[in-house]
């Protein structure tokens, strides 16, 4: 990593502290809404609160959603989203065929797709960003994303180094085609995923080596991107500015004129940013206020759907947890519906299943129940007839809130209706991290949130061996459902094949599922076209301000 | 003097060595590392992270590595913000904190010398009991209730000031207060005993006796002796607000170092923790021996030593 502002702390230190002592004041301010073309008299420059400061703004490197909100606005991929549904829509590519046994996908780049320096978008470009992804030196993160590609999995891990094996090939400058693995149905939409995007090559290179990892290409001035904004500003911990790219294929129907992502870690002080009107959405919403907003201001308030699963994970080689009816006598005495009434109060819902309902057409049909009298019967078949000599367990969580309380709530639930007692643990987030990683856990608290709408971002976490799959839990019949469910084409047979992985889950119980996620977030009434999403994204090409 | 200035620097060398080596220490004891997750890295990527920070070299090696780059002036990249180096991050928000910092012990000297002089030349009187009771409510309430409450009547209710941001001059106003209020406390407080202590003393006395203004008392005689325990509380007093100001500057969402200082710890940012923890340092020896001067300056007895 090269330094680009070498400077040693008393040659900084004592310049800073002089001028400082004459107080400067009034430095840089950020145009609250003074610029901007007013339409309609309204200036069309958003402020999102955007959580905690992104770690990278490189597609490629980054993991999180606070990275992908900027850089959905900064980078497009061959396709993008419906605003209300997510459907796959003409981005990059404006059209799309794919081979009867949906396994080669042949992209039509538009002529007009441009670069923020005026660059045209190609077929060459994506080759080169997916090759980017999955070499082995860049570290990617997400690269296993890439993984339905035929041997971009080889490729990554090391097995083959020629690229041009990879399932992907430039026909010509404005074809791309792209072979898979097998057919994936979810295919267009993971394509929406920040690890699918392009990067401009001639950038890339100019700051560094394909498979550096951070160089300054990402910095305002050296940004290069094809998406609808482009890169303005980007004040660590403030605030990031893209402005409207006017070069973009579809800038005509764009109305926004700039988007100011703040960095609010703190729920609180980014609600009171949009109370005092500084922020037209926020990204999160804090537990105490969702009460008073549900009574006083219902209509700032955006409850979605979201596609996660809140859980708790059971290793399943501790006793007693290693015996699968102690697992379910946990799981069938707890109330789900309770929690999601008198604890969380914000309109998540129970979880039965794992897998969110109508994850892409998807719902599980085996639920786990709610069932006092037969846990008791369960609990009683293991050896511990009305909790007796029943040894306990810890209940770990990472230390927070509202997993505080949930795992109170739970703990009562147990002690209430099996009789057995369990003690609380809580651990700074990194300490959880490593204690679930190192199985060094009895139960502990988990939550999943999907990365694309498909089954399969929620079963494949339980394979065998699994880097997810921290219960320690190996079943060969579910590995090998989910292996049929990878290798089909035929969505009714890789459904089936997902029903019957979950089944087996929900029969083995490694983890217990307790409720489901929603995105939780404050909007100004003037905002149009944020829609609520499942994955809460929100295409900022339809969204302007009223 | 400047001998004696030298030869704190130097007692401030063997500081700053063991500060940086603890922490060096217990920042590679502490569970989980800086690229865990809830979704697992995979050990192959995870390797590659690890030695593209170097952090698969034997501890002692990373360890005069971190100090061969550190006395050149290179912090090395942020482990969290990989885009970013340690001395970017630091060159950016220092200014602010050190801004916030100064604001605030300014505006907790002129209140706390203000309340504590006018209280100390009146002991036991209205003018005593009033600023000292607020000035115990300052040391009471904790920031992160004074700060919220400001900013309820003053940024949302009467809309004086804007509720976050750090970009007019008016933003700066109630974080310099929030941050500087209890310390403004204290301030009072010791500045009225310092007052009461030198006030009964015979040299006053004499002054009164020989006919002296009132204010040169206070102003030439009085003051001198009486700000003393006052600047032997400054040297902390300003490491406190400088480290502290990471509350204030999470309520009023300011681009501070408060932050980074705090959340570098949970992100297990190395080189961050580092860093900043070695800045600080640095800083607290800087200020703590400004006071020592400026006590020294004050006091003859002191020189002597």
């Amino acid at each position: 990593m090269k330094q680009r502002s070498p400077l040693s702390i008393r040659r900084y230190l004592l310049p800073t502290l002089i001028p400082l002592l004459l107080c400067s004041c009034g430095r840089d301010p950020v145009d609250k809404g003074t610029a901007g073309q007013p339409d309609d008299g309204v200036p069309q420059i958003l402020h999102l609160g955007n959580g905690a400061e992104p770690k990278a703004l490189d597609p490629h490197v980054v993991t999180g959603v606070t990275e992908h909100n900027i850089i959905s606005a900064l980078l497009e991929g061959l396709v993008t989203e419906d605003p209300k549904t997510l459907e796959p829509q003409p981005g990059a590519a404006e059209s799309w065929s794919v081979s009867d046994d949906g396994t080669v996908y042949t992209f039509v780049l538009r002529s007009n797709g441009k670069w923020s320096n005026g660059d045209t978008v190609t077929a060459h470009d994506f080759v080169f960003s997916f090759e980017r992804m999955l070499s082995p030196g860049l570290s990617a993160e997400y690269a296993e994303m890439l993984f339905v590609m035929k041997n971009a999995a080889a490729f990554h891990e090391g097995t083959i180094t020629d690229f041009s094996q990879v399932g992907v090939r430039a026909v010509n400058d404005y074809t791309l085609e792209i072979t898979l693995n097998a057919g994936t149905p979810y295919f267009l939409s993971v394509l929406n995923h920040y690890s699918w995007y392009p990067v401009h090559k001639p950038t890339i290179l100019k700051h560094g080596k394909m498979d550096e990892l951070h160089t300054p290409w990402t910095r305002p001035g050296n940004y290069v991107g094809n998406g609808v904004f482009v890169l303005d500003t980007w004040e660590v911990n403030k605030v990031i500015v893209v402005k409207k790219n006017p070069l973009h294929w579809d800038a005509k129907i764009v109305r926004l004129e700039a988007i100011h992502f703040h960095a609010i870690e703190k729920a609180l002080t980014e609600e009171r940013a949009f109370r005092a009107g500084d922020l037209h959405v926020t990204g999160t919403v804090p537990l105490d206020k969702i009460e008073k907003y549900q009574q006083k201001s219902p209509e700032l308030l955006m409850v979605s759907p979201y596609i996660g699963t809140y859980y708790y994970l059971f290793n399943v080689e501790q006793p007693p947890l290693d015996d699968v009816r102690v697992r379910k006598a946990l799981s069938m005495s707890i109330d789900r519906a309770a929690i999601c009434t008198y604890v969380l109060k914000a309109g998540q819902l129970p979880a039965y299943h794992f897998v969110p309902p109508d994850t892409g057409g998807y719902t599980s049909q085996a639920r786990v129940t709610y069932d006092i009298a037969a846990a008791k019967k369960l609990l009683a078949a293991a050896g511990y007839p009305d909790g007796e000599g029943f040894p306990g367990f810890e209940l770990l969580y990472n230390t927070n809130e509202s997993h505080r309380k949930i795992a109170e709530v739970i703990q009562q639930m147990w002690q209430k209706n099996l009789n057995i007692n369990v003690v609380l643990k809580n651990q700074e987030w990194k300490v959880y991290l490593d204690s679930t990683q190192q199985g060094d856990f009895q139960v502990a608290r988990a939550g999943w949130i999907g990365d694309y709408v498909d089954p399969n971002t929620f079963l494949d976490l339980w394979i065998t061996g699994g880097g997810n799959n921290r219960t320690r839990w190996s079943n060969s019949d579910y590995d090998n459902f989910i292996a049929t469910a990878a290798a089909t084409s035929d969505a009714a047979v890789r459904f089936n094949a997902f029903q019957k992985a979950e089944t087996t889950l929900l029969d083995e119980l490694p983890i217990m599922p307790i409720y489901l996620y929603v995105s939780l977030s404050l909007i100004q009434p003037g905002v149009r076209g944020w829609h609520p999403t499942l994955l809460d994204h929100h295409p900022y090409k339809y969204v302007y301000l009223e | 003097m400047l001998r004696f200035i030298r030869s704190r620097l130097l007692e401030a060398i063997p500081v700053l060595f063991i500060i940086a080596t603890l922490t060096f220490v217990m920042i590679r004891l502490a569970p989980g590392g800086p690229f865990s997750d809830e979704r697992n890295v995979s050990p192959a990527t995870l390797a590659k992270l690890e030695s593209h920070y170097h952090l698969d070299e034997p501890l002692p090696v990373q360890y005069l590595t971190w100090w061969r780059k550190t006395l050149a002036g290179d912090l090395g990249p942020s482990m969290r913000y990989g885009a970013h180096s340690v001395n970017e991050i630091i060159a950016r928000t220092l200014p602010v904190s050190l801004e916030l910092g100064i604001l605030a012990i300014t505006f907790a000297l002129i209140i706390g010398l203000g309340a504590g002089i006018i209280a100390g030349l009146k002991p036991n009187t209205v003018t005593d009991y009033a600023p000292m009771s607020l000035a115990m409510i300052g040391i009471c309430i904790p920031t992160f209730v004074i700060g919220p409450l400001l900013l309820l009547l003053f940024a949302l209710r009467w809309q004086i000031f804007s509720v976050s941001g750090w970009d007019t001059a008016a933003d700066r106003i109630l974080p310099a207060v929030t941050l500087g209020a209890p310390y403004g406390a204290y301030i009072a407080r010791l500045t009225r005993a310092g007052m009461l202590e030198i006030l009964n003393q015979d040299f006053i006395r004499t002054a009164r006796a020989k006919g002296v203004s009132e204010f040169r008392i206070i102003y030439k005689h009085a003051l001198k002796g009486g700000l003393l325990p006052m600047i032997a509380f400054l040297g902390p007093a300003m490491a406190g607000l400088l480290s502290g100001s990471f509350v204030v500057e999470e309520i009023f969402d300011i681009p501070g170092l408060g932050q980074h200082f705090v959340n570098a710890a949970f992100n297990r940012d190395y080189t961050m923790i580092m860093g900043t923890v070695l800045l600080y340092a640095v800083m607290i020896v800087v200020f703590n021996l400004l006071v020592d001067i400026v006590q020294a300056a004050l006091n003859p007895r002191l020189r002597l030593e």
